[in-house]
């Protein structure tokens, strides 16, 4: 089709929607935002006469890729180091990606144009495609790659698995509570214009550098039709903001939406990108350098603060500490070493890291060895079963953190830590921010407004709770994480295929149990409680407990 | 005598190939040859393609999810509730799991934890599947009203033929339209497997993209035939009588809270005893008696979509319910309660349509004998889901 021919074919089929004349259709989610003013136009102008063909097109090159990648036996020269971090994050993103389709049905009655929702039923299909083409690209490394492990349980290990439920938070977040905070701003606002940058972009390349292009020609392909989405999210962001009513709520919902995905996307795929690739090039970019490149100056400069001119309160606060926190606290190499710590509660195994690893770490983070390089000096030392236990129950200089209640990742800068009793119970939060969240945001009256249509936090948040008290052989044993022989755990700490250096349950059996933060935490009086959280708070860095004379 | 010299080499800075030996095989050790998604059980004898890129991506609190859902709405409730439809799968009354302190995960042991799980769409829809179908209908026709335009194949139809097409066929776009949208697309959020939601999106995108190549094939014929009114089809859709019967019932069926009576009711009543009529009963019929050989292939694309895929899995839907090793009795009641009302409902915006059989030149066969057929393959519909044709239908 021409240029003027989509125009027109657009312009034509504006004329398929219709206003109801004897039955409203059926309102099954609540907003509390209005959209009284500014109707406005569909940014896609998207017609599936052409978009169909077009994505057909984008799929003969990635099935085409596929292929060549396997009778090129790319396998041969792609880092295992790598392909282990896909075991996690391939487990994780097909769920939010098919979150997105079933999001956008929030929005069919809330925003109250019909011109927007073509572009979200292109949106839901787009995301049907994205999440099918990531459990196929799965399969594919499930099939070819060295250690299938992992990959062949993937969606009931993410399910189980604490660093997978922290990811599932992104994908529950936009299709829950109020239909305009979760699949508008939380969704598209926040996690696929600013975020989706880092996670398929950013991310595809270091797969590349490590011999994986696969993944390169799958995410480049679901990015392209990301740039659609955040047209989307736009439109109805303008909407929102000719509205006064709405200014509040928006401010409130950014807010959330930019700390709860810092917390989740930087923990994760900044690890990835940190200590999952083998390319130590000093000129290569750290993911400080990418985040300051993707989301500082392209989504938080370009995007966002030219909004502030029509009202929109920008959480300018927010995105300078979330830098303090990247670069000045150390927030991903925290989250990094934690997920080695629990390496044992994992379904992917972790390679330690070298001193061609500490040397580029220390280039791109002057003063990194001094926190972090005596810690995985011991993760090396004690990573083939020797007579010891895992890591997390040595000394090594190591406390094991409390969990955040709201983002679910651990309270890793420990400075950071909050404590307050809510719903009932005492809960640690990793951040002041993150008690907002729970205590101020995710209620029904908010600065003294009604929010009847908020969602809420619920579940059971700290993953420990459940096997609390538990041989940790039971525990890894009821997650389902043993290989096929029923003892060697399918998580290790290296990467050493020879089965007398892989840790089995008899291994674990010898361990101490586990114990819960939380259940813990709540089982103290308020004095032992005041003296934890004074203590807890003068930890760190690199989870170092609290001097004794703290 | 001149000597040469190697300039200083520059070396780019490029990550470097390494020989990793990563690739299946290259070792033995435990699960090296484990490479089948292990977490569900097939349907058939062997996981197939779509099982994998499919199953269990949508979690269910009474699987694997150990933690539970973790965001609500504002009552509390997260997820995809099973009670978001009145029927019943085996297992759906039992109660999720109690976790709490020291319980562990409680992973169901028999897989799966209730007869939902047990649905595949027969059309195996994912990706790679439905863009290559849906590619090659446009792709069909666009050609075929391509190859009308080349052989001026317009100008051979009636005067009163091209009021037909202008004001009847082109109101049919906004029948797909709505209910791509407001029904099908909607109902994406509230199954409670990705078999089902995917299957259902897929349904979606059918319809929409069906009232657009209606929309657009309008447009063609606004360009290619002297006073052909593009607009026509809002005047009827909104004003005819004649069609006021299906806006109504399309506008209810959009209203309708239970996603499987949504999809009932519109897949197993309307579509036969009105889509049906309409495309294959009136406009296929007429069409070439009027010298209209172009209609038929754009109708005809949008009625394979229903008779041979939409409607392919909502029965595979609908046959596990009325089977149900538990709950078959409770679902055939409840949808003999449906099939009674939206029988009803669909023959009224049936026999309003009557007047548009007596409006072409060349006339189709009887609006009665046409109801006759459509009313003989709903009930072969329902003899394959084990349901009893309505007294509605005698109507």
């Amino acid at each position: 089709m021409s240029r003027q021919s989509v125009a027109k074919a657009h312009q034509k089929i504006q004329e398929l929607s219709w206003e109801p004349a004897y039955h409203e259709p059926v309102s099954q989610y609540g907003t509390d935002y209005t959209f009284r003013k500014a109707q406005k136009k569909d940014p896609l102008k998207q017609v599936l006469r052409s978009y169909f063909p077009m994505q057909e097109e984008k799929d003969h090159r990635v099935y085409g890729a596929s292929d060549g990648a396997i009778r090129g036996n790319m396998f041969r020269q792609v880092q295992e180091r790598w392909l282990e971090w896909q075991k996690l994050f391939l487990s994780i993103i097909p769920l939010p990606e098919i979150s997105a389709a079933r999001a956008m049905p929030l929005l069919f009655r809330t925003v109250p144009n019909p011109e927007l929702h073509n572009g979200q039923a292109i949106q839901m299909i787009d995301e049907v495609r994205h999440s099918t083409i990531q459990q196929n690209l799965k399969r594919l490394y499930m099939n070819n790659y060295i250690d299938p492990a992992g990959f062949n349980s993937s969606l009931r290990n993410f399910q189980s698995d604490y660093c997978g439920t922290i990811g599932r938070q992104f994908a529950e977040g936009f299709i829950t509570g109020d239909a305009i905070t979760a699949a508008s701003i939380y969704l598209t606002i926040v996690a696929e214009t600013a975020f989706t940058n880092t996670l398929f972009v950013a991310m595809p390349a270091e797969a590349a550098a490590n011999g994986d292009y696969l993944l390169p020609t799958v995410f480049h392909s679901v990015q392209s039709d990301e740039s659609r989405h955040i047209s989307n999210g736009y439109a109805t962001l303008l909407m929102a903001l000719a509205d006064e009513d709405n200014h509040q709520l928006l401010a409130r919902d950014l807010r959330y939406a930019w700390w709860n995905n810092h917390r989740v996307v930087d923990a994760a795929i900044g690890t990835f990108i940190e200590y999952g690739t083998k390319d130590r090039r000093k000129d290569r970019e750290s993911y400080a350098e990418m985040w300051r490149r993707w989301i500082y100056d392209d989504y938080y400069r370009s995007y966002l603060v030219p909004l502030e001119k029509y009202g929109l309160e920008i959480p300018h606060d927010l995105i300078e500490e979330s830098w303090n926190q990247i670069w000045n606290k150390g927030y991903v190499h925290e989250v990094a070493q934690f997920f080695a710590t629990g390496w044992l509660a994992n379904y992917w195994r972790i390679d330690p890291m070298t001193d061609k690893d500490f040397e580029w770490f220390e280039y791109k983070y002057p003063g990194w060895y001094d926190k972090y390089g005596a810690w995985w000096e011991n993760y090396n030392r004690l990573s083939r079963p020797n007579g010891h236990k895992p890591i997390v129950f040595e000394d090594v200089d190591y406390e094991y953190p409390h969990r955040c209640w709201t983002c679910m990742v651990p309270c890793l800068v420990r400075e950071d830590m909050v404590m307050a009793k809510v719903d009932g119970q005492w809960r640690t939060y990793c951040h002041e921010m993150c008690k907002w969240t729970d205590e101020t945001a995710f209620r029904p009256t908010y600065q003294g407004r009604q929010t009847p249509n908020m969602g809420k936090l619920i579940g059971h948040r700290e993953w420990e709770t459940l096997y609390h008290g538990w041989n940790w052989a039971d525990v890894v044993s009821d997650m389902g994480f043993v290989r096929d022989d029923g003892k060697t755990m399918v998580a290790q700490p290296h990467l050493d295929l020879d089965p007398d250096k892989m840790w089995t349950l008899d291994h674990l059996r010898k361990c101490p149990p586990l114990a819960s933060p939380n259940v813990l935490l709540n089982e103290m009086t308020d004095d032992e409680r005041t003296a934890f959280a004074a203590r807890y708070v003068k930890g760190g860095p690199a989870g170092r407990p609290a001097p004794a004379d703290a | 005598m001149t000597t040469t010299q190697d300039s200083p080499k520059f070396e780019r800075s490029v990550p470097k190939p390494v020989f990793t030996d990563a690739e299946a095989g290259a070792k033995e050790f435990p699960d090296s040859t484990l490479r089948h998604y292990n977490y569900y059980k097939p349907q058939k004898r062997k996981q197939s393609h779509y099982e994998d890129v499919t199953v269990d991506v949508q979690p269910d609190p009474r699987h694997y999810l150990s933690q539970g859902w973790l965001y609500g709405f504002a009552d509390g409730r997260g997820g995809y509730p099973l009670d978001w439809t009145a029927l019943k799968a085996w297992g759906s009354d039992k109660p999720s799991p109690q976790r709490g302190p020291g319980t562990g995960g409680l992973m169901v042991k028999d897989w799966p934890a209730t007869g939902w799980h047990e649905f595949r769409d027969p059309n195996e829809e994912w990706e790679l599947t439905l863009y290559r179908y849906n590619s090659n209908v446009v792709r069909q026709v666009t050609q075929n009203v391509e190859a009308a335009k080349q052989s001026k194949a317009f100008e051979q139809w009636n005067p009163n033929w091209v009021r037909f097409v202008e004001h009847h066929v082109g109101a049919w776009m906004h029948v797909d339209h709505g209910l791509g949208l407001y029904l099908f697309a909607n109902a994406n959020r509230r199954a409670p497997t990705n078999m089902h939601n995917n299957a259902i999106s897929v349904n979606s995108m059918h319809r929409i993209r069906a009232a657009q190549d209606l929309a657009l094939y309008n447009l063609t014929l606004s360009e290619e035939i002297e006073g052909f009114d593009g607009s026509a089809h809002l005047q009827t859709w909104n004003n005819d009588p004649a069609w006021q019967g299906v806006r109504d019932v399309a506008e209810q069926l959009t209203a309708i809270d239970d996603w499987c009576e949504a999809i009932f009711a519109a897949n197993v009543v309307f579509e036969p005893l009105v889509g049906e009529l309409f495309r294959s009963q009136l406009v296929q019929q007429a069409s070439p008696r009027n010298g209209d050989f172009v209609t038929p292939t754009v109708i005809g694309a949008a009625e394979y979509d229903f008779a041979e895929r939409d409607l392919r899995y909502t029965t595979a839907m609908f046959e596990l319910l009325t089977n149900d090793k538990e709950f078959a009795d409770h679902n055939k009641a409840i949808l003999t309660g449906w099939l009674g009302s939206w029988t009803e409902k669909a023959l009224g915006a049936a026999r309003k349509l009557q007047p548009l059989w007596s409006q072409p030149d060349a006339k189709p066969p009887r609006f009665e004998d046409g109801l006759d057929r459509v009313k003989n393959r709903f009930s072969g519909i329902l003899g394959q889901l084990g349901l009893e044709a309505p007294k509605e239908l005698a109507q």
